[in-house]
């Protein structure tokens, strides 16, 4: 039986960890079909047709889905459900949001988060904030299964050709209702996605100081992340949080500033392939899982860091 | 107005978690348990609710072992008006206990049910959502603010791009962050008094849930150990590391 999984969009791009979700339904079974909830939403289905992993599109467009809430999305994916074995979608907001209600309706014991695919119906999760790992295997029917979208690559974006089948809207609800939402636009690669990340913590001691973490980001082309010590102190907005309740990042720098490493953070970015931390306090926690650690004062090490980086020219876009 | 609102009992936050040498699970024999972190939010917003005068009861419900008692009784402490305690031993999977809270909110008829977004030990961040959909109320997960209005509540959710703000209809589940609010702590004068606040005990298997697992707990491992990292002694030897050792930049 085939995978239907749930793109995440803004009704004209898919966001990119649907592709990671791709990626993952593939390893569970070859034939997954993707849902398209959206208005105007076409050029969305129209992309993702384009994803070799996908053998089918199924597209319900309507007004009614011009803003995402799980409500409404419910009820069609609950609708659209029969003849499915797998309903899956991203762990992010989006899908942490939608699909405990889908697995309700369904009477299903979801698997929340997975990192690794068994078999079709075993995987592997992070529990306790990624200080245990724990081998699942869900025994219903239908399986509902978030995946962690960090731990498997994008699938590619171009040289399939899946159907796009279109499918009837469901009933709008009405008692919820979207309100607005205020994104943060940047031009820095995606907290999630990018290939170097740098963070500061509580130790830059005020917004203003965040601009050491920016210069370097700007030379090293990576994405600005925070600890929660940081965001709560109003450094930094809330979308720049790497941790247990954050995002979780996977990249191949990850470069800790006068973060101490509390166990919520290192949650959020121990996968990371090199991780560099910049601390005065030798004993911080960090240290234990940076593979670079250096002693000293931040407000003295970054702006030399940056002058250093400026000396090299081969530094990687 | 009435507010539930579900605690968990759950191993402490600062606590270095173990895993059992079988595999079997997490040790939590003689490791120190708290209220789950989320869930301290949820009660402290519903205290304030309450303190502001847009509500009228507060009553704090955990499912869990007999020693559950103890996090609804801290509930107390900070200001919720009774307990319930809802026994049930082992694993619960979220589904199981948005079914007996289901029970509870059908019995209880609350107009709002609050709850943490996420239990910080097995980490699901499923229970308030799935009991939304059986109800068929509407969610707010992720709140770091609520607004009470006359029969709806505005409230902003932390999404990955920055905020959402959406209505809800009341009665409605809302899932607390971290940020809503500061939790207080309980003075003694008010732990001496949620001594004498009734917690009322229920089993489980009287409410006609069965809470059996539905999902195979295979085995549980620790994670792999990173290899020990080295202390640099200068942002000189650091950039050098990087560029030639690491090959990241």
């Amino acid at each position: 039986m085939p995978i239907l999984l749930i793109a995440e969009h803004d009704n004209k791009e898919v966001r990119p960890f649907t592709l990671n979700a791709i990626s993952a339904a593939s390893q569970i079974n070859e034939d997954v079909n993707v849902l398209v909830i959206g208005s105007n939403s076409e050029e969305v289905a129209k992309s993702i047709s384009q994803v070799p992993n996908v053998k089918k599109v199924i597209h319900v467009n309507n007004s009614i889905y011009e803003n995402y809430l799980a409500e409404n999305y419910t009820s069609v994916i609950v609708k659209l459900s029969d003849g499915y074995s797998h309903i899956v979608c991203s762990a992010n907001t989006f899908g942490k949001n939608l699909m405990p209600r889908v697995a309700a309706l369904l009477d299903v014991s979801q698997v929340s988060d997975i990192t690794k695919v068994l078999s079709e119906d075993t995987f592997q999760r992070p529990i306790y904030a990624g200080n245990a790992f724990a081998t699942v295997k869900s025994n219903d029917k239908i399986k509902c299964v978030t995946i962690r979208p960090t731990s498997f690559d994008p699938a590619p974006t171009s040289g399939g050709s899946a159907e796009i089948q279109n499918s009837d809207a469901g009933e709008a609800t009405e008692i919820s209702r979207f309100i607005k939402k205020e994104e943060i636009k940047s031009d820095r690669p995606e907290l999630g996605t990018a290939r170097v990340v740098v963070s500061g913590g509580r130790g830059m001691q005020s917004g203003e100081n965040f601009k050491l973490i920016t210069a370097v980001a700007d030379k090293l082309n990576a994405a600005i992340g925070a600890s929660r010590a940081a965001v709560d102190a109003g450094y930094i907005t809330n979308d720049h949080q790497v941790g247990q309740t954050g995002k979780v990042v996977v990249p191949d720098l990850y470069i800790a500033v006068g973060i101490s490493g509390a166990i919520q953070h290192l949650a959020g970015m121990k996968e990371s392939k090199v991780i560099v931390a910049i601390n005065k306090d030798g004993e911080a926690p960090i240290f234990s899982v940076a593979d670079y650690g250096l002693e000293a004062d931040l407000f003295e090490a970054l702006p030399k860091f940056l002058e250093e980086l400026n000396k090299l020219n081969t530094i990687q876009k | 107005m009435k507010i539930l609102v579900a605690v968990k009992r759950v191993i402490d936050y600062n606590v270095q978690i173990r895993v059992k040498e079988d595999n079997s699970g997490i040790v939590t024999d003689n490791v120190k348990m708290s209220t789950n972190p989320p869930d301290d939010n949820a009660i402290e917003e519903a205290v304030k609710i309450k303190e502001a005068g847009k509500a009228t009861e507060v009553v704090a419900v955990s499912v869990g072992e007999e020693k559950a008692q103890e996090t609804v009784r801290k509930a107390l402490a900070v200001g919720a008006d009774r307990g319930i305690l809802v026994k049930a031993d082992g694993i619960i999977e979220p589904l199981a206990v948005s079914k007996i809270l289901q029970k509870i909110v059908e019995k209880e008829k609350p107009d709002l049910v609050f709850m943490g977004k996420q239990a910080i030990d097995d980490d699901c961040n499923q229970t308030g959502q799935m009991l939304a959909a059986l109800l068929n109320w509407p969610q707010a997960t992720f709140a770091s603010k609520i607004e009470v209005k006359e029969k709806s509540l505005e409230v902003t959710r932390e999404v990955d791009e920055g905020l959402e703000t959406i209505e809800v209809n009341v009665p409605a589940i809302v899932t607390c962050d971290l940020r809503l609010n500061e939790p207080r702590y309980a003075s003694l004068p008010n732990i001496m008094k949620a001594k004498k606040k009734p917690i009322e005990q229920i089993n489980a298997a009287d409410l006609g849930i069965d809470t059996k697992p539905r999902i195979d707990q295979i085995k549980v491992e620790e994670p792999p150990k990173r290899k020990a990292g080295i202390k640099v002694a200068s942002v000189e030897e650091l950039v050098q590391k990087l560029k030639n050792e690491a090959k990241v930049i």
